[in-house]
């Protein structure tokens, strides 16, 4: 409870804290606030740009009213399509509208979303290469990438604590063994590991195995360097005289290493999960990127970028860049959290200044 | 000094076993190998893939193939790419040196830029300067190089001043030797910028901690008391010992661009070994990917090795350890 209060202190950390708070709530209710299905593809809407959001028409007196215009498109003499407004009719924007059927948590079936139009379709950051909503793509993208972080970090700090505590505490030639493992594990590049830890599984698998398979790879690329650090937190932390007093008590090692040292390690290891949930979020949108994680028409932060690939395209749709944006914000707001929690946490640094 | 230099180098090679060998576990449970594919080809006969299998021993099992490699790389043979067509140290050693050439690049970049910015963020400490870097060096540790690149190449594609991607120009066969070099200078803008964003930014972070460290130790107390104008104290007491420390990580940096390189290398086109490597994995190039493997360790244990190096050089307390 002291550790949140003093994080609602600091304006940065809070901002962060509240930024994450929506990107969350986003991703839980992404069918509640997209507008379309992110498999909903339209042929007369192929890389449409964002549809702009007017208030005012002053020929039709429709004022202080969220409408929008169909988007109509000609074909150029380099057989591109150029879209622009049909300012003809006039299609107002309604909240909590009918739409496709989806269920809220999983439990209630429904077909509530948040806004819509009718007769029109509203690309709120515009339309990808099959004329699908972008805005609905990164909210149920975000579904994978952000919980992807999360289960990513838990399973490889699960494994770091439990392989760190146990050769720090035992020592001797356990830790030997196990510390050359982890030096050889951080000694390769991640990325190389990474593409030859793919490639070790059919390519063609369905996207609930590949984004198992993704969690799978990422946790067993992380959890060394976290061994490493909770291993020498174990190690001094054996030496201390309550360690001792349990030995002499009998209790079990097994119990030692899980009731004395492991949650002495906890608020180290609570920084450090906030501070490497990035990493796995980059992970994912790497791997997602090169087309060697989550396929289509599923949707992930990186595979929606996947189509910035062809420079061409980014120069005509610059808009299929906004996932990279939610990408640099969610890491920042957890990095700048993380940091906070660190301030808070480390006695250290509150003593001197 | 010498013997250091040994120990490293004996304490390399069980490593460099292992990598190797993991590797090789990882490509060759996967599924279906590079012989699939030519199996499709119809001018390819079933008569030749046997023939290929045999002569590269890949008809037995795994343990013994991976001794035949390591019989191999001693020997200076690497093996033979199958998509390339060509030995593999012919195909890796010029996307090595195209890597070895980035990298470079970038740790001059960033290190250049990033003394005088950490320099500048602790002598102005919590004010405007301070907060405007670090919220810099927040930006740029959380932004991807991917979409660094995507948006430099957005933004470069607006003027015809950088080229888009690529090493080369086209007629660069035709140009004088120092045209050539401007040219592939021009192409090593945009990745060398990417990939330094991200350095600079956790370099800053480090350093401006080292930084402040230095400053609150008493014998920068005692400068203080002396007399000395703060900019002495700053750049000539304090900066002096908070770089010590970053010459471990400098030799770390080497592994993080090595594996940070290749996905920048892939976007802009620069024809490293990030590109070559993602080829091969994935058409299952066996040789090839041991071969950058390999390169990629080889390379990282020299640079830990060198940053040692450099540490015992600088810091006499690590030289007394060593030499008991």
């Amino acid at each position: 409870m002291r550790i949140f209060k003093e994080l609602i202190k600091s304006k940065l950390a809070m901002g962060s804290l509240v930024f994450l708070s929506l990107f969350y709530l986003g991703a839980i209710f992404a069918d509640f606030l997209s507008p379309y299905s992110y498999h909903e593809d339209d042929i007369d809407y192929l890389w449409c740009p964002p549809t702009k959001v007017h208030f005012f028409d002053f020929h039709k007196r429709v004022f202080f009213k969220p409408f929008v215009y169909k988007y109509k498109f000609y074909i150029d003499q380099y057989y591109r399509r150029i879209y622009y407004e049909d300012r003809s009719k006039v299609y107002p924007v309604k909240f909590f509208v009918h739409g496709f059927k989806y269920k809220l948590l999983g439990i209630v079936e429904t077909d509530i979303h948040l806004f819509g139009v009718s007769g029109v379709k509203l690309f709120l950051l515009g339309a990808d290469s099959k004329g699908r909503d972008l805005f609905s793509r990164i909210l149920y993208g975000s579904r994978v990438s952000l919980s992807i972080g999360l289960i990513g970090a838990g399973i490889s700090f699960f494994i770091g604590i439990l392989v760190g505590a146990i050769s720090g505490y035992f020592g001797g030639k356990i830790d030997n063994v196990i510390m050359r493992l982890v030096e050889m594990m951080m000694m390769v590049p991640a990325f190389y590991l990474m593409l030859a830890l793919r490639a070790s599984f059919p390519p063609n698998l369905s996207s609930t195995q590949v984004y198992l398979l993704i969690i799978v790879i990422l946790s067993f690329i992380g959890w060394a360097s976290i061994a490493r650090v909770i291993r020498g937190m174990a190690l001094s932390l054996r030496e201390r005289d309550y360690i001792y007093a349990a030995k002499i008590l009998g209790v079990s090692d097994f119990k030692i290493i899980l009731r004395h040292i492991i949650p002495h390690t906890f608020s180290y290891a609570l920084v450090a999960i906030v501070l490497s949930i990035p990493g796995y979020i980059l992970g994912e949108a790497a791997l997602s990127l090169l087309g060697l994680g989550i396929q289509e028409p599923q949707a992930s932060w990186g595979n929606l970028l996947s189509s910035a690939l062809g420079i061409v395209n980014i120069k005509i749709f610059p808009w299929i860049l906004t996932p990279g944006i939610f990408i640099v914000v969610s890491s920042m707001c957890f990095y700048i959290l993380g940091e906070s929690l660190r301030d808070i946490l480390d006695p250290k640094k509150k003593i001197s200044i | 000094m010498i013997r250091f230099i040994g120990k490293r180098f004996l304490v390399a090679i069980p490593l460099i076993l292992g990598i190797t060998f993991i590797t090789f576990l990882f490509i060759q449970i996967a599924p279906g190998d590079f012989f699939d594919k030519l199996k499709l080809n119809p001018q390819v006969s079933k008569e030749t893939i046997e023939l290929y299998r045999e002569k590269f021993n890949l008809d037995k099992p795994i343990v013994v193939q991976y001794f035949f490699w390591l019989k191999n790389i001693i020997k200076f043979d690497w093996g033979y790419s199958f998509s390339y067509n060509a030995p593999v140290i012919k195909v890796i050693s010029s996307r090595a040196l195209n890597t070895l050439v980035l990298s470079i690049s970038v740790i001059v970049i960033s290190w250049i830029l990033v003394i005088p910015l950490a320099v500048l963020a602790v002598a102005y400490r919590n004010r405007f300067m301070d907060r405007f870097l670090s919220f810099f060096s927040y930006l740029g540790i959380s932004t991807p190089t991917f979409f660094l690149a995507f948006l430099l190449l957005y933004l470069a594609s607006f003027s015809n001043l950088l080229p888009l991607g690529g090493m080369r120009s086209l007629r660069f066969d035709e140009f004088t030797f120092w045209r050539k070099v401007l040219d592939i200078l021009r192409h090593l803008i945009i990745p060398t910028l990417v990939l330094s964003f991200g350095t600079v930014a956790s370099l800053h972070r480090i350093l401006r901690a080292n930084l402040l460290e230095v400053l609150g130790s008493s014998y920068i107390l005692a400068a203080k008391a002396r007399g000395l104008s703060r900019a002495r104290i700053i750049y000539i007491h304090a900066l002096k010992n908070a770089l010590n420390p970053m010459i471990t990580i400098f030799g770390y940096q080497f592994s993080s661009l090595l594996s940070g390189a290749a996905l920048t290398e892939i976007i802009c086109g620069w024809p490293g070994l990030g590109q070559v490597t993602l080829e091969a994995v994935v058409s299952q190039d066996l040789y090839l990917v041991m071969g950058t493997v390999l390169i990629a360790a080889a390379l990282l244990i020299l640079g830990n090795l060198g940053a040692d190096i450099l540490l015992a050089l600088f810091d006499p307390r690590i030289r007394y350890q060593t030499n008991r």
